[in-house]
């Protein structure tokens, strides 16, 4: 083993270690390391850490653990460690890694602990800690919350920054030549002389030399690649059908399997009998498994014919069989004893109610929601007798570790996890049912790789959607301002049904039943945001936005009928309100972009809405028609202040997506179970936005900020409730349930 | 069964009514061609047979008439075909998983019509979802691969 050298810079303790044929450097970011993820891999004489740079004969490898589902965050992170290492993007290996506790995710956690001490001080230390050391324990390596870049930010160039210096070092030892007089550009340092040492031919050296400790960071006017358009690392795959996904990956000797699950979520089977399928061609086993059966056959389509061919008996779901159950047990929530936090309450909302009564009350609903990634989910599991190797697409390494660890019943140290590219997530990869179950056949068939793919009906119906959620507001107007705003909302905890499933229990109150709406930058003299905790119902998980994707549209949608109550302006009086400079700038951005001047008239209307969601403030601005023969979305404008711009063209990419993304939901998607079956398990009924229907979208970064956030999800909330602000001012009429298909015609 | 996929002719053994699409994808190791739902609502498995862009998932390999052309035969990395070099240039993909499909899809029509309207876009590209929301830049693709046909 090698030696293993570290030091500190800031919060952060950056190593080196000799890798056979050169060097690897890396962050700790704990102060006691967990395990180094490369150990395992290295032969003998050669040790690791936890890495972000590998230079080895085979050339440079950036180390990216922050999977990539499409946002780009292999890119990004990429990016992020070549801007200080001075390497070309297009000369690079980027490879997720292994998983490791020690790639944790400290923006996660910061974000969790804002919540449970919104005051700061030493409370907020307390909770951060509490959180830190749960976090720490389960080795959270987790993509979510819009955290890549965050949390990667500085840890990523420091990662490259000291590995650049080192290799400098190595290159004077070498050349005799001052470091000072040496510079370093794609990949080698270049010498007074014009003659240059490459990063591989120096590895070796800079694997003997302790990193130096004292190295700025550049400063942003030297940025080569940050804030500039860059091109995706994975952008020519993409474009060529040549990118491996999770599910086009093969692994020799594998067999193909897919699923039948009870069609009532989570019921039990009862009996099944696979005569006819075990007589179709190809086929060569049905078992069961967590919540169904499983075929095994020699090909996808196969494997698919012969679970349709299976006759099952199933149990019922194990939650209330009609919707009218489910919307009446949120009803049902709103009193003191379901209340799970009121993290808001500014002057006294129920004096101003007493008073003069609630000039307005009104109730809104969201639907359950499929995350349904154009991907349908799979994954291959191979177990042997002393270990078991894995590949999928996945935002939880870790949990995939430990449950195929617990299923094969080896240890979860022995199981290596491959993660390949994702065909979209929303969150749908924070689960892993699809491991397990593959891990449950490839137990029986030890020493064969078992491929399972779901069929998109099994993924969809089978998802755990999004949090159904109900929200009552009542509030009071006077002098043409809005005084008072009193918010109730009702919803099963996502938290507590999401790690419930990993056998976690998380304590104190759910943040994201109030994400989006507790925490927003209006001053209203009297306001009061209650988050009620209904039952558990249909298991629940994270979707993109989380809480606030409901919530953004309650919050912003109960703020509009009472600035229509007070007759003013959507905008104007958001602007009057509005107690944050960097949320007054998205608006004031968001007021210009779209010539916002009151109303369009004519059969048009526009809306607005702003929501803070991790940590970002984003503005967003609809414009829709009335044709006739339905309303038709011109035009959105969207502002977000993210502090800085790590990718321009990534950065609008993804706005836009999240835009049309909840847009597409908003019209017409939901969840609906008959049974405890859902009733929609494909795109023919459930189908987003398509093209045509697609407005000119027009974004703008914002920069002010002092802190780098991401924008996967913020985009997400705003936008239905700006939606629905449009088609108000342009018909009339007042949507408070989504999806608006149900009460009006998109054209 | 015979069949000629990208310029090479396949022998495979299946049943007839299994779909194009899984004897490309399970049989034939062509795997640039999607499965997304099966029932042909979201065109990830969008290919051409003789020019035309069909859905894979809805075609019974048995009933194929017609030489076939998928995402990987359309061009390469090395020889990009004028759509996939606009796909590059407007860096349209996020996840890129429909994209196999929507590449095919305006292939086919700039086959037909070098110089699409928005009308004309929107009605070719209609029939392939993308969760990720890429269809701004999708439009603004296709416009660029048609300008570039039409000056080549």
């Amino acid at each position: 083993m090698g030696r293993l050298k570290t030091f500190t810079r800031r919060a952060f303790l950056i190593g080196s270690v000799a890798v056979a044929g050169g060097v690897a450097f890396g962050a700790y970011v704990v102060k006691k390391p967990h395990a180094n993820p490369l150990l395992d891999d290295l032969g003998e004489g050669e040790a690791a850490l936890t890495p972000y740079v590998r230079i080895d004969a085979g050339g440079v490898t950036l180390i990216t653990p922050r999977a990539d589902k499409g946002q780009g965050a292999y890119s990004v992170q990429a990016a992020l460690i070549a801007e200080e290492l001075d390497v070309e993007l297009d000369q690079v290996k980027v490879d997720p890694g292994p998983p490791s506790a020690a790639y944790w995710n400290t923006a996660l956690a910061e974000e969790a602990a804002t919540f449970m001490a919104p005051g700061g001080g030493v409370g907020e230390k307390i909770a951060y800690g509490a959180l830190s050391a749960v976090m720490k324990t389960i080795g959270m390596q987790i993509t979510g919350g819009s955290t890549t870049v965050p949390d990667g930010f500085v840890k990523l160039r420091q990662a490259g920054a000291v590995a650049r210096e080192t290799l400098k070092l190595a290159a004077s030892q070498k050349s005799g030549v001052a470091t000072g007089d040496l510079r370093t550009e794609a990949g080698r340092v270049l010498l007074p002389d014009g003659s240059a040492l490459t990063y591989v031919e120096l590895a070796p050296i800079a694997a003997t030399i302790d990193p130096p400790q004292d190295i700025e960071l550049r400063a942003p006017s030297e940025w080569r690649l940050i804030g500039k358009p860059m091109q995706r690392v994975d952008i020519v795959a993409k474009s060529t059908g040549t990118q491996d996904y999770g599910i086009d990956h093969k692994v020799d000797g594998m067999v193909h399997a897919a699923v039948k699950l009870n069609p009532a979520q989570t019921g039990p089977l009862v009996r099944f009998d696979a005569g006819e399928a075990l007589k179709m061609r190809g086929v060569s086993k049905v078992i069961a498994v967590t919540g169904g059966i499983a075929a095994i056959a020699d090909n996808t389509w196969r494997a698919f014919q012969a679970v349709d061919a299976v006759e099952a008996e199933w149990g019922p779901a194990p939650f209330p069989a009609t919707m009218d159950e489910h919307w009446q047990a949120l009803a049902d929530s709103f009193n003191e004893d379901a209340l799970d936090s009121r993290k808001r309450d500014d002057g006294d909302v129920e004096i101003a109610i007493a008073e003069t009564g609630a000039v307005v009350s009104a109730e809104y609903r969201a639907p359950y929601l499929a995350h349904a990634p154009m991907e349908p989910i799979s994954a291959i599991v191979r177990i042997d007798e002393d270990g078991a190797e894995v590949w999928t697409g996945t935002q939880i390494p870790r949990f995939v570790q430990n449950n195929v660890g617990r299923i094969a019943g080896i240890d979860p140290e022995t199981v290596t996890v491959h993660v390949l590219y994702m065909g979209g997530s929303f969150g749908h990869r924070l689960e892993d049912e699809v491991v397990k179950q593959a891990a449950e056949i490839a137990v029986q068939m030890k020493g064969t790789p078992v491929k399972l793919t779901y069929s998109r009906e099994e993924d969809m119906g089978h998802d755990f959607p999004r949090q159904i959620a109900m929200a009552r507001m009542r509030g009071v107007v006077r002098d043409g301002k809005v005084e008072t705003y009193d918010l109730g909302i009702a919803m099963p905890s996502v938290v507590l049904s999401q790690m419930g499933r990993q056998g976690l229990s998380m304590p104190g109150p759910d943040s994201q039943i109030v994400a989006g709406a507790w925490d927003q930058p209006f001053a209203i003299p009297n306001q009061r945001i209650s988050g009620y905790r209904a039952p558990e119902l249909a298991p629940i998980s994270s979707w993109r936005s989380v809480g606030a994707s409901s919530n953004g549209f309650f919050y912003n949608a109960g703020l509009d009928e009472l600035i229509h109550a007070a007759g003013a302006d959507p905008m104007e009086e958001r602007l009057r309100l509005c107690n944050d400079p960097g949320a007054r700038k998205v608006l004031e951005a968001v007021a210009e972009m779209s010539g916002w001047d009151g109303v369009l008239g004519n059969g048009r209307g526009r809306g607005v809405a702003l929501t803070q969601s991790f940590g970002v403030h984003c503005a967003e601005v609809i414009e829709v028609s009335d044709t006739g023969s339905g309303i038709r979305i011109d035009k959105a404008f969207v502002a977000a202040e993210v502090g800085t711009v790590v990718d321009p063209v990534n950065f609008d990419n993804l706005v836009k997506g999240g835009v049309i993304f909840a847009l597409g939901h908003a019209m017409n998607c939901e969840i609906t179970y008959t049974d405890g079956i859902a009733d929609q398990t494909n795109f023919d009924s459930f189908e987003g936005m398509r093209m045509y229907q697609c407005p000119a979208i027009e974004v703008r970064g914002l920069e002010n900020g002092d802190r780098v956030l991401g924008i996967g999800e913020p985009p997400v909330p705003p936008a239905a409730a700006a939606l629905a602000g449009a088609i108000f001012a342009a018909t009339g009429t007042r949507l408070r349930e989504m999806p608006f298909s149900k009460f009006i015609d998109f054209a | 069964m015979k069949l000629t996929v990208d310029g090479k002719i396949h022998e495979v053994d299946v049943e007839p009514d299994m779909p194009l699409l899984w004897v490309l994808r399970d049989e034939l190791g062509i795997t640039g061609v999607k499965y997304g739902c099966g029932i042909a609502q979201c065109g990830a498995c969008t290919v051409h047979v003789d020019g035309v862009a069909i859905r894979s998932c809805q075609q019974p390999v048995g009933d194929l008439e017609g030489e076939v052309t998928t995402i990987n035969g359309l061009g390469t990395p090395e020889a990009l075909h004028a759509v996939q070099a606009a796909w590059i240039a407007h860096q349209v993909a996020q996840c890129g998983y429909c994209q196999s499909g929507q590449i095919m899809s305006a292939a086919a029509l700039l086959a037909e019509n070098n110089n699409p309207s928005d009308a004309d876009i929107d009605d070719a590209m209609s029939g392939n979802l993308c969760r990720c929301g890429t269809y701004p830049r999708i439009r603004e693709a296709v416009k660029t691969a048609a300008s570039n046909l039409r000056s080549a």
